[in-house]
């Protein structure tokens, strides 16, 4: 049988508790499920290996800047169970911080799928999010002393970079 | 215009603040070396730098560095409307430009709710120009594979053929690489007058140059010694690491979106999906990989046949046909976070979109690149392998830097 995304919510449910949910949106064509960002790695372990489901593989990890007036980043995990042909879309949100020193941490969830990895430190690139227990959160597009978060909302970029104008 | 000069002054500490190394150089070990592999290294396909450690021949530890073709796709496609994005599209993966279009077009289409009102004439262009082009990108993936390790025949047959596909392509849309063709909702414009019997003798031309190809390549001794049982990649290592692709299918999975999502045409076409069985050492070696790209050669072959005779029976050409028809006047998705993917040459290309329904810009479309994702397993795969095999392993990626960096 197929699970749907009732079920999975609610197996989810069953172990963690219902506080761990914050929000779910069925009413887009996708459905997403908000969660608080504590349980992440734990709820994605679960998934992963729960016998149900089996979300084997993370297809994408997108990070997303809601602009300044919400003051939130959302990160969307795009998950996907090959044995069984199964999509469930789990999402986190977090504060934005001043994206200089202060940043917004997250539970990296690396020890769950290794492709996580290069997408959490395109995430941390692009908009300055702190991946807690990632072994090598480096910039991965960017150079190493670029300045700033080039996708968040708010974002300018600096003026000279070793000397380049960097505007054009 | 600015007719000032850039007052670069060049300072040496400036390399090691923009990309630091990884390896400490101060504590390596007694005959250890750092090797910087790029980013101007013919083997690298394109401008990727490869940090080796190394210990004489054998690499210890390989960290790639990325990003030095960045181009801010996904910060450009914040300020376009989604059918400009197009032109954009085509240069993620500038070896397959139509497929990534096939994949973010199907995208868009089905947020809008119009995939469903595509006329079929469309779908099967739409999949034979993708097809195409997913021959002309594994040719140069076999061809440049087989220049980095030492075969240098394969490469020119290969772009000879290729040849052929470009010019074909060329004649659809009248570009070669880079083709704005798949619009959304539809296309730029209907094929020209002859091109499905062009497109057959070229097929007609292309099948024994196919197994001319399978014996100069992939049934050469030297081939085989030189790619079998080289950089192995266990299948939950690969999908772990969310390798897709040939990749994948190397590494003895049978996983084709075109098959487990059916999208488009696909699911009235009849192919096969070819896998790695390790038949000339362990499954998932280079060599499975490259013979599943060969395989899938002939497998494009296939569906690029059932699509002519498709465009010249039951979806022929008339006078009134209109590829324009249904292309929306205003593209304005409504509120929702949408994911799209498709098989791409090299694996699941994926969109990610953000709309806000106020306006025709997308708030955020992320693209998840399969190259981004199959290279990260690199350093997994390349522990204590010769310098050699590390450029044989990296070929059998097929990357493409354009779409790594984005």
């Amino acid at each position: 049988m197929t699970y749907s995304f009732q079920d999975i919510k609610e197996a989810i449910q069953a172990q963690f508790g219902a506080d761990v949910i914050v929000a779910e949106n069925t009413a887009w064509m996708q459905p997403q499920l908000t969660v608080k960002k504590e349980f992440i790695k734990d709820i994605c372990f679960f998934l992963r290996d729960d016998a149900r489901f089996f979300f084997d593989q993370l297809s994408c990890l997108t990070a997303l800047d809601n602009g300044v007036e919400k003051n939130t980043l959302e990160i969307i995990y795009h998950l996907y169970s090959i044995p069984f042909n199964l999509f469930f879309i789990l999402k986190v949100e977090t504060e934005r911080g001043d994206g200089k020193e202060v940043l917004p941490q997250i539970p990296s969830i690396v020890d769950v799928w290794r492709t996580a990895d290069w997408h959490e430190r395109e995430a941390f690139d692009m908009f300055g999010m702190k991946f807690t227990g990632h072994p090598d959160l480096r910039r991965i597009l960017l150079p190493a002393d670029w300045e700033g978060y080039p996708l968040r909302k708010d974002y300018i970029e600096q003026e000279f970079y070793h000397g380049i104008k960097v505007a054009y | 215009m600015s007719t000032q000069t850039p007052n670069y002054i060049y300072n040496p500490l400036d390399l090691q603040n923009s990309e630091p190394l990884v390896f400490d150089t101060t504590s390596l070990k007694r005959g250890e070396i750092i090797i910087n592999m790029g980013p101007q290294h013919p083997s690298t396909h394109g401008v990727l730098r490869l940090e080796v450690l190394t210990d004489g021949e054998i690499v210890k530890d390989v960290i790639p560095h990325i990003g030095y073709l960045h181009r801010c796709y996904e910060k450009h496609a914040e300020n376009l409307p989604y059918n400009q994005v197009i032109p954009f599209v085509d240069r993620l993966d500038y070896m397959a430009a139509m497929n990534s279009e096939h994949a973010y077009v199907m995208g868009v289409e089905r947020m809008l709710g119009i995939d469903k009102d595509i006329p079929k004439r469309i779908e099967y262009i739409r999949v034979l120009v993708a097809e195409l082009n997913r021959l002309s990108s594994h040719f140069v993936a076999i061809g440049t594979y087989g220049l980095d390790i030492g075969a240098f025949t394969p490469f020119l047959w290969l772009m000879r053929d290729r040849e052929h596909i470009n010019r074909l392509l060329e004649w659809v849309s009248g570009a070669r690489m880079l083709y704005n063709y798949i619009w959304v909702g539809g296309l730029f414009y209907d094929l020209p007058v002859g091109f499905e019997e062009r497109c057959k003798d070229f097929i007609t031309y292309l099948k024994p140059k196919l197994i001319e190809l399978q014996k100069v390549i992939i049934e050469n001794k030297i081939f085989i010694e030189r790619t079998a049982n080289i950089g192995v990649l266990p299948i939950d290592l690969a999908i772990n690491y969310g390798i897709t692709g040939p990749m994948l299918r190397g590494s003895g999975l049978k996983f084709d979106l075109r098959k487990v999502d059916a999208y488009s045409v696909y699911p009235e076409i009849d192919f096969d999906i070819p896998v790695g069985m390790g038949a000339m050492g362990t499954t998932g070696d280079c060599w499975d990989r490259t013979h599943v790209r060969v395989a899938e050669c002939f497998e494009s072959v296939k569906i690029i046949e059932q699509c002519i005779t498709q465009l010249l029976s039951d979806h022929k050409r008339t006078r009134e046909f209109d590829p324009q028809a249904t292309v929306p006047k205003k593209i304005r998705p409504k509120v929702m976070d949408f994911y799209v993917r498709a098989e791409n040459p090299k694996g699941e290309l994926g969109f990610f979109f953000r709309t806000t329904g106020n306006t025709d810009v997308p708030f955020r479309c992320k693209v998840r690149a399969p190259s981004f994702v199959n290279l990260s397993v690199l350093q997994a795969i390349s522990k204590n392998v010769m310098i050699a095999d590390l450029v044989a392993i990296l070929g059998s990626f097929d990357i493409v830097m354009g779409e790594i960096d984005r």
